[in-house]
């Protein structure tokens, strides 16, 4: 059978993600063997880190974890810590929270379509390359970006390592007419943002595989609070997360992987939209009716039109508030300390994240765990690619190589937060239950 | 098209908060920086990677790994210039948390810290090369960092 190739792919610092890691695919006599994607950011052992420090200073310092998506840390672990001390925030603080993670959203998501996925498009290397050929789109990029970067600068105090968010409130209130500005400089933004719906929508490579998308369901697509729902039908509590995942440690990666009801799913902008698009901002639907039709899909390449899609439905949601709720002054004040444990769950803009602490009587943390979306999304993505590469055997490698980094790029990997997880055993070289 | 200044932007342990913060400053300097920097290596950005003849390279992050030693050694032999991006960089904080573990969590970890071939110790860039700037911050303090980049474009000629 020499017409069956042996392959040996290896990808060394895949470009254009979020962190550092390296891909090995083997393939003998026209079979996948084994496909390992390795994380090779360092651990930097915030899980560890944070033992007997106080809970209230504890979600700045998990903000630490990962630059882009800070501010999902940051808000999913002041939900832990509210929910462990039993503090109900005010109404002014929760419409400030979902501003915050509607600013991240837009910023991350474009950083991802524009930064990383558009080069791919235009086949060109980088968005420099764009800057004379395609200068509209460029600033089209750039001021959506910007956008979303300058809301979490007004409510939030910095779009990265955010200063204001605290447990139990914000430490700075924007004024109505700051609010009513920024709501202004959101719509005019929201133009270019549909331009990159419609970009995303006609430029879609397919790469279908069933799988099963899990996310938060609560009917106004928020990115907290309501329940863990799957594409095959069933919700759990919030609380239940642990019941229901479980940890696969891979031996050569320096992060770990989960698998729900023990099969590998999918969590993010994709899973999102499939379960609940119908929830969307009545604009988003109106303005992106031509594209909802597409979902649900089993395309992964389908992420980037979700994460467009997304942008503009923050937009929607961001401006609604900014223009209407009465923001009024509010002494922060520290939300006195005692025992108890508690949970946060949260969409981040790549999934499902969860958060989980322990704090004894003198407010200290002994223990807190964390699920990170990009470990949920690690078995999936390996499967993925064996079934890409199986399908593309004839193509010369180089075409293969190219495809399997876009598709790694599709999934928008973070690899600062993959590698941040409790208990490690390695046991010998099988994957073993963690 | 005139001369261009050869940057690298590198990252080892950290969050890359400051590459993010990079990417944000893009938002207004774009079109400016596209005429005056050519990247050389520049991961978040593009796959073109060429590691030689580099001006300034900017750095993230902690040396936390024998690799990243080996790494960080072969850039500043490339490099004309090296700066020093972030917190990690600077002093090493936060990556650098795990020095300071009492021996029960150092024990726990250290399977890790043996099979992925870390260091002994996280060190911030100064103590394993020779570091010409620093820009603090976590994540980096943006004004320092256009005072420094502007030091550069100024130091190697450039318009």
């Amino acid at each position: 059978m020499h017409d069956l190739p042996d392959i040996d792919i290896n990808i060394k610092n895949i470009s254009k993600i979020e962190g550092h890691a390296n891909l090995e695919v083997t393939v003998r006599n026209g079979k996948v063997k084994s496909v390992k994607l390795k994380i090779s950011e360092a651990k930097r052992f915030f899980t560890q880190g944070v033992r007997k420090k106080p809970c209230l200073a504890t979600p700045q310092l998990v903000s630490r974890i990962c630059g882009t998506c800070s501010i999902a840390h940051l808000t999913c672990a002041n939900l832990a810590v509210e929910n462990a001390l039993g503090i109900k925030p005010s109404e002014q603080t929760i419409a400030l929270r979902h501003l915050t993670l509607d600013a991240l959203m837009i910023r991350d998501h474009m950083m991802h379509l524009f930064v990383f996925c558009l080069p791919d498009i235009y086949d060109v290397d980088s968005i420099l390359e764009l800057a004379d050929k395609e200068r509209w789109l460029v600033e089209a990029g750039l001021l959506v970006k910007g956008a979303g970067n300058e809301l979490g600068k007004l409510v939030a105090g910095r779009s990265v390592h955010a200063p204001y968010p605290m447990v139990g409130g914000f430490l700075k209130v924007p004024t109505n007419e700051e609010a009513r500005k920024m709501a202004h400089d959101l719509e005019h933004a929201r133009e270019s943002a549909l331009e990159f719906v419609d970009i995303f929508n006609e430029h879609m490579p397919s790469f279908e595989r069933k799988t099963n998308f899990i996310a938060l369901d609560n009917g106004k697509y928020d990115f907290f609070g309501g329940e863990l729902c799957s594409s095959e039908g069933y919700c759990i509590g919030n609380k239940n997360f642990r019941n229901h995942l479980r940890r696969v440690v891979m031996p050569y990666s320096q992060a770990t992987a989960f698998e729900f009801e023990g099969k590998e799913y999918m969590v993010g902008a994709l899973a999102r939209m499939n379960n609940n698009s119908h929830s969307l901002h009545r604009r988003t639907k109106r303005d992106c009716v031509h594209v909802l039709s597409r979902f649900p899909s089993n395309n992964i390449y389908m992420n980037n039109l979700a994460q467009a899609v997304e942008i503009v439905h923050c937009m929607d949601r961001a401006i609604d508030t900014l223009q209407s709720f009465d923001f009024k002054p509010e002494k922060y004040t520290m939300p006195p300390v005692k025992a108890g444990k508690g949970t946060g769950v949260i969409e981040a803009p790549r999934g499902t994240l969860y958060y989980d602490i322990d704090v004894d009587d003198k407010g200290l943390i002994k223990y807190i765990n964390l699920v990170i979306p990009t470990a949920q999304n690690h078995i999936n993505i390996e499967r993925d690619i064996a079934a890409l590469v199986e399908r593309k055997l004839k193509f010369p490698r180089r075409v293969i190589e190219a495809e399997i980094e876009q598709l790694i790029r599709a999934y928008d990997p973070c690899m600062s937060c993959a590698t941040h997880f409790l208990k490690v055993k390695w046991g010998g070289e099988k994957p073993k239950d963690g | 098209m005139g001369k261009k200044l050869k940057v690298a932007w590198v990252t080892f342990a950290c969050c890359e908060d400051s590459s993010i913060l990079f990417l944000e400053l893009m938002n207004d300097h774009f079109f400016e920086w596209k005429d005056k920097l050519d990247f050389k290596v520049c991961r978040i950005l593009q796959k073109f990677h060429k590691l030689e003849d580099i001006d300034v390279a900017f750095i993230e992050g902690a040396i936390a790994t024998k690799e990243d030693d080996h790494k960080v050694k072969q850039i500043r032999k490339a490099s004309k210039k090296v700066v020093a991006i972030g917190a990690c960089a600077c002093t090493g904080m936060p990556s650098a948390q795990r020095n300071v573990f009492d021996d029960a969590t150092k024990q726990e970890i250290v399977e890790v810290i043996n099979r992925f071939g870390h260091l002994p110790k996280v060190q911030p860039l100064k103590e394993v090369i020779k570091v010409d700037y620093e820009v603090p911050g976590c994540p980096m303090d943006e004004k320092i960092f256009l005072q420094v980049l502007q030091a550069c474009l100024k130091e190697f000629g450039i318009e």
